[in-house]
């Protein structure tokens, strides 16, 4: 409760030397961590929200669900696998061994790209069914938040081609690399979490959500 | 409260333990003037760009009073003509000058050197968060340009009517406000990381967070509602997208136009109202906070004595930050929703008065027995703590879902929302120009013509909205091209419109005349000196005025203590700076010691 400790200080009152005082920064984390934590944050109430949405609209009685590709599950599987290369390759970069950071690196960049077009074959497939209508909210929103975590995937990638690209150049782990391997695995765990929650409530079976609901009381 | 200086007698502190940053320096006039990655120059971006697109703002309020003080007078201007002002007025002067001016302007501005900084931490993001942001300002303008014009649905963009043919801007107008607004959210979260991440971890030595001044906590919370807040407008405006292009029925129910039935079926418009509202609210609060914080340094440092319950100001800052986002739905009492959360959020909404009526007490108590100062920024803060006062008082009785029901659709709300909403942070906006401007630029605002300034916008704008107020009361709608003749409106209702509009323009020509003190002082006002205001924070202290690339010279400052050292007794000045070491703070003559 370090916030709480901080908000509760009387600064009118006479204080030690600066010395006595922390030089301080709130967190001890660098920087660009604590902005990837803040993004996150934002990244999540935007899928809560999506989520919630949802939720919302099945309770009209209009409702249809939608289909449930099978496909999905083996996507799931390669961007766990992906989110594991990644932290595979930050354990290797903390312990200062360059091999094992490409090698993490090229892993998890690789089933994650796996992982995307798994993805855009399930999109296909959704839409070679029969009755596929756009104007079904269940089919619609599918597209919609797949569409946005895989954006969201994407810009990772992006990043993972930079740390990539440095890994390869540097012969050795410096700060900089280790530092760019860490946001990595930290965004790919949480963007594997976001997944695995939007899977396990809304696209792997009817009633995941319903049960939710139900535990919360709003059912 | 004021305080004696800390017996402290080798003060002196080198500023170690803070890393030096890796400051980018432009090479060239297009990278240190245009794609320029320094807080100051972004600021002043985001300022100029804001000022410019309010002034379309300022016009288009401009064109709709003339249709309501002089019906049927100008044949330029149409019922569509008319919702598309409506529509564009509020879009623009609520997201793209309040927001961005307090958070990109003012946040840019004065984040890095109120807290100590060199600048931002992430300034390359920074600056692509000024340039993701004009490209949204264009896109709205283009919006002007296109076939049908721009959106006419009403600022809040409620569908399904916001995407149905016979609104005005059916055809491209909704879909470039859209894009516009999605642009806009990820331009200011770019922003918005900056400026949490550089209150949290780039202070200077000694700045503990609660020796920062009331201005930056306003503009940190603010910035934490914002990031928090604006997803859930940019999830509204991407599915109410979607709807409009690709034929989804997020929104749109089964619709039957003209007889035929449309392909949508299924979408609720309540969900996008939650949405809209769930980012709606704190809104107000997004504006509002940053708008508290910088009133409570200014009018501390006008009127020469500390802040009143500064931990007290900032909890309630923190707490009306918590609260607003439980309280959206009092924008939709009139929606059908179920009557229980009416009640609910009626009991939230009514809650928030507390912490906020704490600020406004404060104030008060701040300038009780104060030396009061009658300087531009000075007047248009207390303009700004009376008319909070106003619009908070409204806005309770709007809260109250009894009396909301037939006010809703009044005039009344148009008079609560401007009081609270536009005239109240107009007012700290001015305040902060006049105050910072010659940080800024080395030079002084003129005082005659901000004194022209003040007066008749704040007598003006009570002028325009208390006989609003009336108007709602007495039954006038709003939203309506033209009332005609109704039963219960008295003809006296006409007669109060053209005296509004007539005040209307006149404010607005009191805009254009700070336009030209912004202008011409720029060149010729009086030169400022070091700290024109004798004010305590960071941002007086810097090597050179205005301050250069990196602020601090070679050396960034060390902070002794908190913001509000004013009138303190048994020290000569009646000010002491945050970073001057006490060893070096001149004792008062024993004379004026023993008087204290």
């Amino acid at each position: 409760m370090g916030f709480l400790r901080h908000i509760a200080e009387k600064p009118w009152l006479p204080q030690d030397a600066v010395e006595g005082l922390h030089a301080e920064r709130a967190i001890a984390a660098p920087a660009a961590k604590t902005g990837l934590r803040f993004f996150l944050a934002v990244v999540g109430v935007l899928f809560f929200l999506l989520v919630v949405a949802y939720a919302e609209r099945m309770r009209f009685e209009s409702w249809r669900p939608g289909p449930q590709p099978f496909l999905l599950w083996l996507n799931t599987a390669l961007l766990v696998l992906g989110s594991v290369g990644l932290q595979w390759a930050r354990t290797a970069a903390n312990r200062g061994q360059i091999d094992g950071v490409r090698g993490g690196l090229a892993a998890g960049g690789l089933f994650t790209i796996a992982f995307m077009a798994g993805q855009i074959v399930a999109w296909r497939q959704l839409r070679g069914v029969p009755f596929f209508d756009m104007a079904s909210p269940a089919i619609a929103f599918f597209y919609l938040i797949t569409a946005l975590h895989g954006l969201h995937v994407l810009g990772g990638l992006v990043a993972w081609g930079r740390a990539t690209a440095r890994a390869w150049r540097a012969a050795e782990v410096v700060r900089p690399l280790r530092g760019g391997v860490d946001l990595c695995a930290v965004y790919w765990h949480f963007l594997l979490g976001v997944w695995l929650v939007l899977f396990g409530l809304l696209f792997s079976g009817q009633g995941n959500i319903d049960v939710l609901l139900a535990l919360c009381g709003f059912r | 409260m004021a305080h004696a200086e800390p017996a402290v007698v080798s003060d002196i502190v080198p500023p170690a333990e803070v890393p030096e940053v890796d400051l980018y320096h432009a090479k060239s006039w297009l990278t240190k003037y245009v794609f320029s990655q320094d807080a100051k120059v972004i600021a002043i971006q985001y300022s100029l760009t804001a000022i410019s697109i309010g002034l379309v703002g300022l016009v288009l309020s401009w064109l709709m009073r003339l249709q309501l003080g002089f019906p049927a007078t100008f044949s330029f201007i149409d019922p569509s003509d008319y919702y598309q002002y409506v529509t564009m007025h509020g879009m623009i002067m609520v997201i793209y000058l309040l927001t961005a001016l307090f958070l990109g302007g003012f946040g840019n501005y004065l984040i890095p050197l109120m807290v100590g900084a060199r600048d931002m931490v992430f300034p390359y993001v920074n600056m692509l968060s000024y340039w993701v942001y004009l490209l949204a300002v264009l896109v709205l303008a283009a919006s002007f340009f296109t076939p049908g014009g721009p959106s006419g649905a009403g600022w809040t963009l409620y569908p399904p009517q916001s995407i149905l043919s016979g609104t005005p801007g059916q055809e491209w107008g909704i879909v470039l406000m859209l894009v516009s607004l999605a642009l806009f959210i990820v331009g200011f979260t770019m922003g918005g990381l900056n400026y949490v991440v550089t209150v949290l971890q780039a202070r200077a030595r000694g700045m503990t967070l609660m020796r920062l001044p009331l201005t930056v906590w306003g503009i940190f919370v603010a910035t934490i509602l914002a990031l928090l807040a604006f997803p859930a407008l940019f999830v509204a405006a991407v599915m109410s997208l979607l709807d409009r292009l690709l034929g989804t029925s997020f929104f749109m129910p089964h619709i039957v136009e003209m007889g035929a039935s449309l392909p949508y079926g299924g979408g609720s418009p309540i969900l996008f109202q939650h949405l809209f509202w769930f980012f709606g609210h704190p809104e107000v609060y997004i504006v509002a906070l940053p708008a508290f914080g910088i009133v409570s340094d200014l009018i501390s440092t006008h009127a020469r004595r500390n802040i009143f319950g500064y931990r007290m100001m900032v909890w309630a800052i923190v707490a009306i930050g918590g609260l607003s986002f439980v309280v959206w739905a009092h924008h939709m009492y009139v929606s059908g929703m179920n009557p229980y959360f009416g009640f609910f959020f009626a009991t939230t909404t009514l809650v928030i008065a507390i912490p906020t009526a704490i600020k406004v007490y404060n104030w008060v108590l701040t300038l009780w027995r104060g030396n009061i100062h009658f300087t531009v920024p000075m007047l248009f803060c207390i303009a700004f703590i009376v008319t909070f006062l106003n619009g908070g008082i409204t806005g309770l009785f709007l809260g109250n879902v009894s009396v909301d029901v037939p006010l809703s659709d009044t005039m009344f709300v148009v008079a609560h929302f401007h009081m609270v909403m536009g005239v109240a942070p107009i007012f700290v906006i001015f305040a902060a120009i006049y105050h910072w401007y010659p940080l800024m630029t080395g030079r002084m605002l003129n005082e005659a013509l901000g004194q022209f300034h003040f007066w008749v916008t704040f007598v003006g704008a009570y002028l325009i909205f208390l006989p609003l107020h009336y108007l709602g009361f007495v039954g006038v709608p709003r939203r309506y091209f033209e009332i005609g003749e109704t039963g219960f409106v008295p003809a006296s209702a006409a007669t109060l419109n053209e005296f509004i509009t007539v005040m209307a323009l006149i404010v607005g020509f009191a805009q254009v005349v700070f336009i030209g003190n912004l202008a011409w002082s720029a060149f010729r006002g009086r030169l400022a000196g070091r700290n024109p205001w004798r004010a305590t924070t960071l941002e007086w202290q810097t090597a050179e005025l205005p301050p250069g690339h990196g602020n601090w010279g070679p050396t960034p400052p060390v902070v002794y203590r908190w913001a509000y050292a004013y009138s303190v007794p048994g020290v000569a000045d009646d000010f002491v700076p945050q970073n001057l070491p006490p060893s070096q703070v001149a004792a008062a003559h024993p004379s004026v010691r023993a008087a204290d």
